[in-house]
């Protein structure tokens, strides 16, 4: 194939990715969109194999044949309820695959024929590659263990930890100065320290997030992880490289400031502070009055049998219970009995933006009795019954009273103006935030205690 | 411990103290739970029903309260039933003592432990032991039902073969509980409401209930303490006085519920609004008990004069028997519930609810409490019209500044950049622009599929593995390639498994 076919296929296929993310705009062509993505990266690839760059097929197909079918397996085992974990593992993927190109790009033989000035750029490139797939790499694998639960979802908090940061990002500094500068042999010293720091830079940034901060955590990883397959595309002069890598990390960024508008706070803040340690002394003037009214199977199944309208707000315990299954059930049987039910998501509800989506879908719950929370807030005070599965901060009243609270300002789902709460949690610690939720101490509101999946199934039962 | 419910013995009282619904709460709180034969009857509960919620039943008086160390009752207890108390018992029932003197001191010599339902301190906490709440919610939907049955006429407007029937009208004094439930049930029999209350607070409730709030031309706050309202200076009842003669010359049914705790009834309905009225009009006085709130009322009876039925009933919560008797007994489970199981049952003064609650300690007359600060729930800021609007925080990453940043970049690259290089940029560039553009309009319930199909094509890294994979270090491209394929093949197959489960009805 000739330079000129190739670099249209790659046209062609940028405008692919372009349209698969489009797709994704509405649920009718988000199948389409999938199968664009598809499309693009075969030909992509066909491309690439056709265009006589490359040999040594030998070592390419079997490898390629393996991580297909590696990916394959992934893809089918993996459950619902562990999607962050798989995405964020997937990112790492990508973190590495750049460093790995980069240090290819730098020992191959071509670099040292470049011209000075390209050498110069060239070399700023694969610095830049090989730092941002660095920490990508390392964060994500973090992240991966913090939502999978081998590390604890707590904030690591470092002494100085802003100072060990910056002190790090000075010496990649200094040394990628030095590694321009310097001959072919210490420059690479010099890169493989780079990378070495990029490695601990990207432990360091995630163990100080908190497990409920995962949503912003895992978006910005998506992000950077298309930033530096971009920074591999300025070091191999590839353009669907540096197309595909902005269209993923302009994607990543906007995921991560959507989450963040979602709880009123700063990407800096989340990046850089662990919760509630930054300076506010998480206030309990405001000492919450009224009693806690504790009910049971038996009255929430009667409740809503009586109900028109019934909202269910799920979160992050939900998919801990596994109870999306029951809740389906619930949901089927009532809306067989003329009941309207709809759902009500939070946009940082679970641990991956539209996780909840995902688990009602997969629990085959129709999508269009999802609802997001803006789409839905003023609807509340008709709704007769509202299930709160597993879900706190996000129902929290004082987010708007109380102006002292540590989530004061953060959009909720205000479920307080529902005519009948009923509230399933575990126990009645405090939410991901540490801040008491006045919701549980509203007239309104019954509290089911226990497993969300046990507590509804008896519900379930009790409906039939 | 043993717990006893006996009969009511007033003649008048349909009511019992719990259902048979509380008795398991009672049980598990370790009592032996005996009830007197027929004392639920009036009010539809069994004894059969009683017995099968574990209740023992016992017909005889004496060892019913000779061996009980706690009495749950409604009334106070009669001067006969005195002489049964076991020494040291507690007794939890209504005890008025401010017009039950002799009753406490007779009480306190059979060292006695008497906790009052009228006096739990109207604190938030003790909101579900509220059991004056719970009466006057009973006592203003059955005064509705009292003054629907003495009308002759619909409440609601219809419009029918045989003519049209106007709606009637009802005013409801005093949105309390008790004014609330009487403006909810009017409204839901069909009728025009209007209330009005002294405290202008209450109007948003009166209006969320569907009733039309009264507001007179005057600046006056009529909140007292402890949820009631106070006594109102002389220019503001004038005027009050004024809005009530203008109203009973059209309404239909009026319903007053101005009561001051300790006190007489203040007089709102005079002797010539009521000749005033319509005849055929119903006038229902929830506080007759206290002397009643119109001149005429006879407290206890039914009375028609010029023509309009003033109906003077006490026992309003009574005539609903079942109903009150339900909620009674969960408010009396709820304060049982304070005092502890019986393995740690205390009296314990320091709680702010026992503490109003108890009459009598131990014989010794322990009423009235020390003024403590009562929560005024009208004067708590409620909802989200307090909501302070939070300062938008000053971000240097406005808009603006971002813009006008990337110019600057831009013009600085373009500056010394080379021609390749910035060719490259304009891609990048304008790809980020298209991504932004593109990804703002993904449905937020499909931005987990959004991530894992932005994971696949992030694995386009693999044509960098490629094109090294015949260079000096095959292996470290080929753990590249290796790395990228996973991310390809698992991320386009895990989102083609999520979209295929989105489905519509």
């Amino acid at each position: 194939m000739t330079e000129g076919l190739i670099t249209m296929a790659y046209l062609v296929s940028g405008v692919f990715f372009v349209l698969s993310l489009g797709g994704l705009s509405k649920q009718e062509t988000a199948r389409k969109g999938n199968k664009y993505g598809i499309l693009g990266m075969a030909l992509a690839i066909a491309a690439t194999f056709l265009s006589g760059e490359v040999e040594n097929f030998k070592l390419l197909i079997p490898l390629m044949l393996g991580g297909a079918f590696i990916g394959g397996v992934l893809a089918k085992r993996v459950e619902m309820t562990s999607m962050p974990e798989l995405v964020a593992i997937l990112h790492s993927f990508v973190g590495a695959a750049a460093v790995l190109v980069g240090l290819a790009s730098f020992l191959d033989p071509s670099h040292a024929e470049l011209s000075e000035t390209d050498q110069l750029i060239h070399d700023i490139e694969i610095l830049l590659g090989v730092f941002i797939g660095g920490v990508t790499f390392t964060g994500s694998v973090i992240a991966f263990g913090k939502l999978r639960g081998s590390l604890s979802g707590k904030p690591l908090l470092l002494p100085g930890r802003h100072m060990i940061n910056l002190g790090m990002l000075g010496a990649s500094i200094w040394l990628g100065a030095q590694f321009v500068e310097q001959g072919h042999d210490q420059a690479l010293v010099s890169l493989l320290i780079v990378m070495g720091i990029s490695f601990v830079l990207g432990v360091h940034l995630i163990v100080a997030i908190g497990g409920a901060d995962m949503p912003v955590v895992v978006s910005m990883l998506n992000s950077y992880s298309g930033w530096a397959a971009a920074a591999a595309g300025f070091m191999l002069k590839n353009d669907l490289l540096i197309i595909t890598g902005a269209l993923v990390g302009s994607s990543g960024a906007i995921l991560s400031y959507i989450m963040c508008k979602a709880m009123n706070r700063s990407l800096a803040n989340v990046i850089f502070g662990g919760f509630g340690t930054g300076g506010g002394s998480s206030s309990t003037n405001s000492e919450i009055e009224g009693t806690i009214t504790e009910t049971n199977a038996d009255e929430v199944a009667e409740e809503l049998k009586e109900a028109k309208e019934v909202m269910i707000v799920p979160g992050y315990g939900m998919a801990v219970a596994q109870a999306q299954h029951v809740v389906k059930d619930i949901t089927e049987t009532l809306r067989g009995q003329d009941v309207n039910v709809r759902f009500a998501i939070h946009p940082v509800a679970g641990r991956l933006p539209g996780h909840m989506n995902v688990l009602l879908a997969e629990a085959n719950v129709p999508y269009d009795i999802v609802f997001e929370m803006d789409e839905i807030n003023d609807d509340l005070p008709e709704v007769d019954v509202l299930l709160v599965v597993g879900a706190n901060d996000i129902v929290n009243p004082s987010a708007l009273e109380d102006s002292s609270s540590p989530i004061a300002g953060m959009p909720v789902i205000e479920a307080w103006n529902a005519k009948s709460v009923v509230a399933l949690k575990r126990s009645m610690a405090a939410g991901y935030s540490g801040v008491e939720n006045p919701l549980y101490f509203k007239d309104n509101t019954n509290m089911l205690f226990g497993d969300a999946k046990d507590t509804l199934s008896a519900v379930f039962s009790k409906l039939g | 411990m043993k717990l006893s419910v006996p009969k009511e013995s007033l003649p008048t009282e349909k009511r019992v103290a719990i259902s048979p619904g509380n008795v398991a709460a009672l049980m598990k709180l370790g009592y032996q739970v005996a009830v007197q034969s027929g004392a639920g009857e009036q009010a539809n509960f069994t004894d059969e029903l009683y017995e099968e919620a574990g209740a023992i039943l016992i017909d005889d008086s004496s060892p019913l309260w000779g061996e009980a160390d706690l009495l749950l009752k409604i009334n106070p207890p009669t001067d006969e039933e005195v002489t049964l108390f076991k020494e040291g018992a507690t007794l939890i029932s209504f005890a008025y003592p401010a017009r039950n003197e002799k009753l406490l001191q007779s009480l306190g010599e059979r060292k006695v432990n008497w906790l009052a339902m009228d006096c739990v301190p109207r604190i938030s906490r003790a909101q579900s032991m509220d059991a004056l709440s719970s009466m006057a919610n009973v006592a203003g939907y059955r005064a509705v039902v009292e003054a629907s049955h003495a009308f002759g006429r619909f409440f609601t407007g219809q419009i029918t073969a045989a003519g049209k029937v106007p709606p009637a009208k009802v005013l409801v004094i005093g949105a309390g509980v008790a004014g609330l439930a009487a403006i909810g049930a009017a409204r839901n029999m069909g009728a025009i409401v209007r209330a009005f209350d002294t405290r202008p607070a209450v109007k948003e409730e009166v209006k969320s209930l569907g009733g039309e709030f009264l507001m007179l031309d005057f600046e006056e706050e009529g909140a007292g303490s402890g949820g009631y309202a106070k006594v109102m200076s002389k220019e503001f009842i004038d005027a009050e006085m004024k809005l009530f003669a203008e109203q009973a010359e059209e309404v239909d049914i009026i319903i007053t519920t101005a009561m001051i705790p300790g006190k007489k009834s203040p007089v709102l309905i005079t002797g010539d609004m009521v000749k005033s009225m319509k005849h055929g009009s119903v006038i229902v006085d929830l506080a007759a008990e206290g002397g009643g709130n119109c001149e005429l009322t006879e407290p206890g009876k039914l009375k028609i004069v010029h023509g309009v039925t003033i109906l003077g009933y006490s026992d309003l919560p009574s005539r609903l028997a079942s109903q009150s008797s339900r909620l009674y007994g969960n408010n009396l489970v709820k304060l049982v519930n304070v005092l502890g199981n019986t393995e740690n049952f205390t009296i314990n003064q320091e709680d702010e609810i026992i503490r109003g609650a108890l009459v009598l300690d131990q014989g010794e007359i322990s009423w009235p409490p020390p003024k403590v600060e009562v929560s005024v729930q009208v004067q708590k800021p409620k909802g989200p019209s307090v909501v302070k609007p939070i300062v938008e925080k000053k971000s240097i990453f406005s808009p603006g500044v971002m813009l006008g940043g990337l110019c600057v970049l831009l013009l600085a690259l373009g500056w010394k950049g080379e021609s390749e290089f910035l060719d490259q940029l304009t891609v990048f560039v304008l790809s980020c622009f298209v991504g932004y553009m593109v990804v703002w309009n993904v449905s937020p319930s499909l931005h987990t599929p959004l991530m894992s199909v932005t994971n696949a094509i992030s694995g386009i890294i693999v044509i960098g593995g490629m094109l090294f994979v015949s260079g000096s270090n095959p292996w470290i491209a080929g753990v590249a390639i290796f790395l990228a394929t996973i991310n390809i093949a698992g991320g386009f197959l895990v989102t083609h498994r999520m979209l295929k489960m989105f489905r519509k009805e």
